[in-house]
């Protein structure tokens, strides 16, 4: 394999506490040397990437992304969704197993990690926590594990019987898998197409509950409190409602280990921004209201949140041109969760560079226990984003990398654009030839 | 990174929400909302002038213009009234209903909407059973779209019928309304709130000429939240008390169809909202009853109340032709009478 150096840029790797002018040499996918700008000992022949007036960073990591392959690939594939991935300043990302069939077995997690897929950079597969995602009956989680699953989940709906979750989760400790949880009740939300508030009833729509999410929650809580086994992890995917991060703050303080994801667009859109039936703004979880938003928002800023992930969501123009309580949920959002996060995270809110860096790769590799990723130490995979954070552009989602065009944030402004992303020392991305 | 911190507020700026791009066409009628005081006024006027005219020089003035009547839902009064507005201007009408064969295989709206424009029309009445399609629908074809109901949202032209009706009655047939026009007047809109586009066109017209609106009904049709949704709207859950402060009381039909499972009590129903000429008599002996129809008799209010002196069912359904006279005139010579009215 060959090696490249990235010259001249300033190292920011939040997990190794390191904030300087560095030179970084990668080989053989992993990182070989990091020494003073012009300090390098063994970087002869190595193609050379200057990054001058640049920052490199750890590669950006979603545990939350929908790559509809197996069996949608009209929506998105394993490659193009990680090139928008790449795009994004994603080196890895987790995918979610309500493909079709449902990600519940050994086969399709390894045809999913098959080379034949094309993946423009790691694709780490969740597994259904249950056969055919039904909430019935729980998975073969070691073969699952060995297949390569991160995680478990039944993503896109709930875990919803008492005694499966308390299977569940005793039986990803085991293993020492994560239980990834989509909270929704959703005996409470049938029919529903958005928040339950003024909003959904101004529009005559039937509306989702805010503690159809954090009764979930609550329950799961309960139910990792009353298992008294440190192993457990329970981890709360697309968080929404305030009540629902009350809980989880509430569990953290009584140390159990429950962790929890916060999505761009629950930290920036609220109900209003559906506006007159924009089927880009529905989604499940649905935007809240204001305050939920401004949770989520403290949230972030105060440390409760592990990490950002887009719940990349693709689907074929054709399906949302339709009408709202017809129209399926979810949005994309891997090319634009970096550019959204430093406009509004850092830049208006004023997060450190390094807590939005963290909240975008150290902590969710942290919580897969992705070994090697989310820092970058000599050893470490080659995974880097190097980009300019002061940079503002506009997003077009027609330009975009996905397949599928389903977003709100068309025409938004952003900051930080990504140069190159390096996936195990492979420009995975490059903004001057893309 | 103390998880344990108490939250504390911080004044914080936000993305903003983009103003609405809707109407796109001038023509449009989506929402009672949409329209200015001008622009009802304007509306009442031409529906008593239209309905003045002679039918022989009425039948000129949309002479061979089509318009499309594009029905998902089943409806006589509202597509008959459509109907023959549109004829009596002389505009050529099609009927698209969901029992046409094209919307039975499962074409999209879009495509509908499409179809019909290529194949002339030059406006589309629209009733649809989801809230918001005929957004939708203007959004991908740029015609003028007429609302004629959508799913739970609104049907802006029987606010319009309803209030040409009251002011028929309170306010000698005014025709130019502001915002005091019915000032010191209540309206209670009695029953099945939750599911009704009738109210929520109703909610967002009536407050802004200066009505008080009373919301009434149990809790499973009528949520808290309602009270929300806009200035000049309360809830009063006592239907006694809210016939005593009313002059116009709209009474709706319990919407069987979009229950969605929800379980009601009829002879609770009954006991509590249904309108009796006893209650009438002695509560509101001098008010205006109102009903969008189709009437239920026996269940939110008796035969007696809805044949009796005060009910004005029947005026409101010819209301609605003139109405619907004036909106689809406005619909294809909005361009014409300058513009967005
Ligand atoms: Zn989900």
């Amino acid at each position: 394999m060959t090696a490249l150096v990235i010259r001249g840029g300033q190292l920011l790797d939040p997990a190794a506490g390191v904030d300087a002018l560095k030179d970084v040499l990668l080989k053989d996918g992993r990182v070989a040397e990091i020494a003073a700008p012009g300090k390098l000992k063994s970087a002869n022949g190595a193609e050379v990437l200057d990054a001058t007036g640049l920052y490199l960073a750890p590669g950006l990591i979603d545990m939350h992304v929908h790559l509809r392959e197996p069996g949608q690939g009209y929506k998105e594939t394993i490659a193009t969704g990680t090139a928008a991935a790449a795009a994004g300043g994603f080196t890895a990302v987790a995918a979610m197993p309500n493909t079709t069939p449902v990600n519940d077995s050994s086969e399709i997690t390894r045809w999913m990690l098959a080379p034949e897929r094309e993946a423009a950079i790691r694709v780490f597969p969740i597994a259904a926590a249950t056969r055919g995602s039904k909430g019935e009956m729980l998975n073969e989680y070691a073969a699952l594990k060995s297949a390569g699953a991160v995680a478990l989940s039944d993503d896109g709906r709930p875990i919803l019987k008492d005694n499966i979750m308390r299977e569940a989760l005793t039986a990803a400790a085991r293993v020492g898998l994560t239980v990834i949880q989509h909270a929704e009740d959703t005996r409470l939300t049938q029919g529903g197409s958005m928040n339950l508030g003024p909003m959904s009833f101004k529009l005559g729509l039937r509306g989702m509950a805010a503690e159809a999410e954090s009764s979930i929650v609550e329950r799961d809580i309960r139910l990792v409190t009353e298992l008294r086994d440190t192993r457990v992890h329970l981890h709360v995917a697309h968080t929404s409602t305030a009540a629902a991060l009350a809980a989880v703050r509430q569990a953290r303080r009584n140390g159990l280990r429950v962790t929890c994801e916060v999505a761009p667009h629950h930290f920036l859109l609220t109900e209003e921004h559906v506006g007159l039936y924009n089927t880009n703004a529905k989604m499940c979880p649905p935007l809240r209201s204001a305050a939920d938003r401004d949770a989520m928002i403290e949230a972030i800023l105060d440390g409760v949140v592990d990490a950002i992930a887009t719940d990349h969501a693709p689907h074929a123009v054709h399906e949302k041109e339709v009408e709202f309580d017809n129209a399926p949920n979810g949005i994309i959002g891997l090319e634009t969760a970096f550019g959204l996060s430093l406009r509004w995270l850092h830049k208006e809110w004023k997060l450190p560079l390094g807590r939005v860096l963290s909240l975008l790769s150290a902590q969710p590799a942290a919580l897969l226990g992705m070994k090697g990723r989310g820092t970058l130490t000599v050893g470490s995979f080659a995974d880097v984003v190097v980009f300019d954070p002061k940079a503002e552009w506009t997003y077009n989602a027609r330009e975009g990398k996905s397949k599928s065009r389903n977003t709100p944030f068309d025409g938004w402004t952003m900051q930080g654009k990504v140069r190159w992303t390096i996936s195990e020392g492979r420009i995975a991305y490059n903004a001057e030839t893309a | 990174m103390n998880p344990t911190t108490t939250p504390v507020r911080r004044q914080l700026s936000h993305p903003p929400v983009d103003a609405s791009p809707f109407p796109y066409n001038p023509g449009s009628l989506l929402s009672a909302g949409d329209l200015s005081l001008d622009g009802i006024s304007h509306i009442l006027a031409r529906a008593t002038a239209l309905e003045n005219q002679d039918p022989l020089v009425r039948n000129r003035i949309l002479a061979k213009r089509r318009v499309a009547l594009l029905f998902y839902e089943s409806s006589t009064r509202t597509r008959t009234s459509f109907e023959l507005a549109a004829k009596s201007l002389g505009a050529d009408t099609t009927l698209v209903s969901s029992l046409s064969s094209s919307i039975e295989k499962g074409e999209s709206l879009k495509d509908t909407g499409l179809t019909l424009r290529a194949l002339g029309a030059e406006a589309i009445i629209l009733r649809h059973n989801s809230s918001g399609a005929a957004w939708l629908l203007e959004s991908e074809t740029r015609l003028p779209v007429l609302n004629a109901g959508d799913g739970m949202h609104e049907h802006p032209t029987q606010a319009l019928l309803d209030l040409r009706t009251i002011l028929a009655h309170l306010k000698a047939g005014a025709e130019t309304v502001t915002p005091e026009t019915l000032a010191g007047v209540t309206v209670s809109i009695v029953g099945d709130i939750l599911h009704s586009r009738v109210a929520r066109s109703n909610m967002l017209l009536l407050p802004r000429l200066g009505a008080r609106v009373l919301l009434c009904g149990p809790k499973e049709l009528l949520p808290e939240l309602a009270a929300l949704a806009g200035p000049g709207i309360t809830i009063e859950r006592d239907f006694e008390a809210a016939l005593r402060q009313s002059q116009v009381i709209m009474m709706l039909r319990i919407q069987a169809e979009r229950l969605a499972g929800l379980q009601l009590d009829l002879e609770e129903y009954k006991a509590a909202y249904q309108l009796t000429g006893p209650r009438l008599g002695t509560l509101a002996p001098t008010a205006i009853v109102l009903h969008p129809g189709p009437i239920i008799r026996g269940l939110e209010l008796t035969a007696g109340v809805a044949d009796g002196p005060q009910s004005a069912i029947l005026e409101q359904v010819k209301n609605g032709v003139a109405i619907r006279m004036a909106v689809v005139e406005r619909a294809l010579l909005a361009d014409k009478q300058g513009g967005r009215a």
